[in-house]
């Protein structure tokens, strides 16, 4: 029979392969891009998508439970820090002179 | 479901592993501090899935909302120290 547990399962398998994918592109294009600015680029937009994907599949996965309250607030929160943590850092690479990569120059 | 957790946290852990690269041979400071708030807010769902893997996920969430506030304000005293050579000036 088609139970209410095999699509809450479903869901949240979905969710956790859809986070998964974000954060493997995010640690691919850690990696690979050429300067700082690129980097942080790549992790700080995917990262937390992929980190908001898996916790929103928590949540339905745990249905409705004061449980499922403190991972929507952990999710709202990293929704907000980290966004801020990326912002200020790189503020400072660029206040203390760190030089965006241009094409044709060396990775650095 | 409980393998789907496991798969789930190992994959999370490969990408921790991925990030370290940068986090050791970061070229420099600033590599290094983003390579550490990167790993930091992929441990925050780590531990959520672990305490899934555990059948105990109430005490995990706590710890792991603790660690991303923690790694937040890492990551904003990492930048200060980066950017005025100083946390706090006397």
């Amino acid at each position: 029979m088609f139970s209410l547990d095999l699509i809450v399962n479903g869901v949240t398998v979905a969710l956790f392969v859809i986070g998964l994918f974000f954060m493997f592109s995010g640690a691919i294009g850690f990696l690979r891009f050429p300067d700082f600015y690129t980097r942080l680029h790549a992790t700080g937009k995917c990262d937390t998508l992929g980190e908001i994907l898996i916790i929103v599949g928590l949540i339905i996965y745990d249905g409705l439970s004061p449980l499922s309250a403190k991972l929507l607030f952990l999710s709202f929160f990293m929704l907000l820090a980290n966004p801020a943590g990326t912002h200020a850092m790189m503020r400072a690479a660029y206040v203390t002179g760190v030089r965006p990569w241009k094409r044709g120059e060396a990775r650095q | 479901m409980i393998e789907v957790f496991l798969v789930t946290g190992m994959l999370i852990a490969t990408t921790i592993l991925i990030c370290l690269y940068r986090a050791v041979f970061g070229p420099g400071a600033f590599n290094r501090v983003a390579a550490a708030s990167v790993i930091g807010t992929k441990t925050v769902v780590l531990v959520v899935i672990v305490g899934y893997i555990f059948e105990r996920p109430g005490a995990f969430v706590d710890i792991a909302l603790l660690y991303a506030i923690l790694n937040f304000l890492g990551t904003l005293i990492f930048a200060k120290y980066l950017e005025r050579g100083e946390v706090c000036s006397a």
